[in-house]
């Protein structure tokens, strides 16, 4: 070996591509890892499916085509699964195998590590939708709203997944890893059956309306005023701005990083 | 180029876990260039300290400066500078070792080739198993390799080798006397003893995080010309046996206890000294097995300075 081969020459790479690498490894882990893929593609491609068929034999009643009310509340139940759900579990292990120990000594800060985590969290969506929007055409799904309702689906998108990771975050920072993975899954469950996330509010019945403030309801509901009627319901978006302003408030207060 | 400010100066640190002192007005320095071992037994407060350069910990009392900076204020401007190996764990616990390795490489300007961090450290044999999966050596591996990837100036390692096999270690230390050679400067935690005899140009021994004596290892064991004569015996000693022999041997040398059956005498060992145990042995009825001349070890140092014998850790892998 030649002298110098460890002479130093420290320096950061540039932030752009420090959250790129982060990015792309938080998605890589994500899409190998088994139990992650269920949540992120299984679990609503079975819940879509499910419901449709369930609705065609007239096991549930809907205000409209079965898939046609189904397919806003399981892109909903996509961003759930992954934004929360996937990054409360994650996150939760990073902390236990003292991978955000040792990032907090690499050059990439931490407002880069929550970038790399949203980016990760972004592309994983788009993975979700690239698999779930064939699958509901399949089923007959023929969206309303057109180009406005497209967008304002990608604006509740957004806005929900800030809400869902800031209290997907707040779990991992500040329980243990396996409490981590327990809560996240309890509360996917508890919100994916009365949540109003995929079935509407109107089908809780009275409780509809208490259930409207909670993040997978309003959620919920902003993807389907998108995607059937083709408007941004204000309400709904104001809800997940709350809990994401709440969520990202108790973050920055509560988050342990080791 | 060789600065004439240390690497480190940790002055009149105290750090408090509770009502736990861990580290307790330590004065340290580290020489640019060097590597320096702070050696002591498990909870004398060497990780404590070594986090606290590290910027993870704010000092409760005192002073750090690493690199000249305040690693907490100026954090983001020392941790390109630093390389940081944890004493466990540290990547996501699915990650392949080359894969992490690269991706740590990715968060610098002008890392390492990869390649070559691999080769020398043996990672290929990791292959595609995950992390959490690797043996506690692989992982201490991948951490150091992790470390050393975005070439840093200064090195912070935490018990670098220990759960390595011994043929792996020496690799490790062949490979952190070539990075002093290429000028970077290396803190090493460790309570192996051949390991700061064999690496390090300066040893600080801490103990309930104080410092209790600072020198290279050669003025730590010769101090004084010292050496050491350990007596052996078949039966335990009666209890007066050290104060005994002490008074027998008056006050040029020092009677300490190693255990029950044995005891380690550090002064002139000249023939005075051996005819003095010697006829101390006969008068108490005491059967020497073996007494046996020595330079003394660092261990001998250690136990002398605090009456304590330095452990053996506990294996230490990954977390959990």
């Amino acid at each position: 070996m030649s002298a110098g081969t460890f002479a130093p020459s420290p320096g950061a790479a540039p932030l752009a591509r420090q959250v790129r690498a982060q990015a792309l490894m938080e998605t890589r882990l994500m899409l190998r890892n088994g139990e992650q893929l269920l949540v992120a593609l299984v679990i609503p491609v079975m819940a879509l499916v499910g419901g449709v068929v369930a609705g065609r034999r007239g096991g549930i009643e809907l205000d409209g085509r079965a898939v046609d009310v189904l397919t806003p509340g399981v892109l909903a139940l996509a961003v759930m699964s992954t934004a929360f759900t996937s990054l409360a579990i994650a996150t939760g292990f990073e902390r236990r195998y003292g991978l955000i120990k040792r990032l907090g000594a690499s050059p990439l800060p931490r407002h880069g590590l929550l970038l790399g985590k949203l980016g990760a969290i972004l592309v994983v969506h788009l993975v979700q939708a690239v698999v779930l929007v064939p699958v509901a055409l399949a089923l007959g799904w023929r969206p309303g709203g057109g180009l406005l309702g497209a967008l304002a689906a990608v604006l509740a998108a957004l806005v929900g997944a800030a809400a869902f990771s800031s209290l997907g975050l707040l779990m991992a920072g500040t329980l243990r890893a396996e409490a981590t993975l327990a809560a996240a899954n309890l509360v996917y469950l508890l919100l994916l059956v009365g949540g109003a996330v995929v079935l509407p509010r109107a089908s809780y019945g009275a409780a509809g309306d208490v259930l409207a403030v909670l993040p997978s309801a309003a959620l919920g509901d902003a993807m389907r005023a998108a995607l059937i009627d083709g408007r941004v319901a204000v309400v709904p978006l104001l809800i997940l701005v709350a809990w994401a302003v709440a969520g990202a408030a108790a973050v920055s207060r509560f988050f342990r990083w080791e | 180029m060789p600065s004439p400010d240390p690497a480190v100066a940790v002055d009149g640190l105290v750090m408090r876990y509770g009502d736990l002192v861990a580290v307790d007005h330590l004065d340290l320095r580290v020489e640019t260039g060097t590597i320096t071992a702070v050696l002591g037994p498990n909870g004398a407060g060497k990780t404590t300290t070594l986090e606290t350069c590290e910027g993870y910990r704010r000092p409760q009392g005192g002073s750090v400066r690493v690199l000249g900076l305040d690693p907490v204020r100026d954090r983001r401007a020392l941790l390109p500078r630093i390389g940081v190996m944890l004493q466990a764990g540290g990547a996501w616990s699915g990650v392949r070792a080359e894969e992490m390795l690269r991706h740590v490489a990715a968060l610098h300007a002008d890392p390492l080739p990869v390649g070559l961090l691999v080769e020398r450290l043996g990672l290929a044999e990791c292959g595609r198993t995950p992390f959490r999966r690797l043996s506690g050596g692989q992982q201490q591996r991948l951490g150091l390799a992790t470390a050393l990837v975005g070439r840093p100036e200064l090195l912070f390692v935490d018990e670098p080798t220990a759960g390595m096999d011994p043929a792996i270690r020496r690799t490790t230390w062949e490979l952190l006397e070539e990075l002093r050679a290429d000028g970077v400067t290396t803190v090493l935690t460790t309570h192996y003893l051949e390991e700061a005899e064999r690496l390090a140009d300066h040893v600080h021994v801490i103990d309930r995080g104080r410092l209790i004596a600072s020198g290279t290892p050669y003025e730590l064991t010769r101090a004084g010309g010292a050496t050491t004569v350990r007596l052996v015996v078949t039966e335990p000693f009666p209890p007066e046996a050290p104060v005994s022999l002490q008074t027998a041997l008056g006050p040029a040398t020092e009677v300490t206890t190693i255990n029950a059956q044995s005891l380690l005498i550090t002064g002139p060992a000249d023939a005075s000294t051996l005819a003095k145990v010697s006829a101390w042995c006969e008068q108490h009825g005491v059967l020497p097995e073996s007494l046996t001349l020595g330079q003394r070890t660092l261990e001998d140092v250690f136990l002398q300075l605090t009456g304590r014998v330095l452990t053996e850790p506990t294996p230490s892998g990954a977390a959990g």
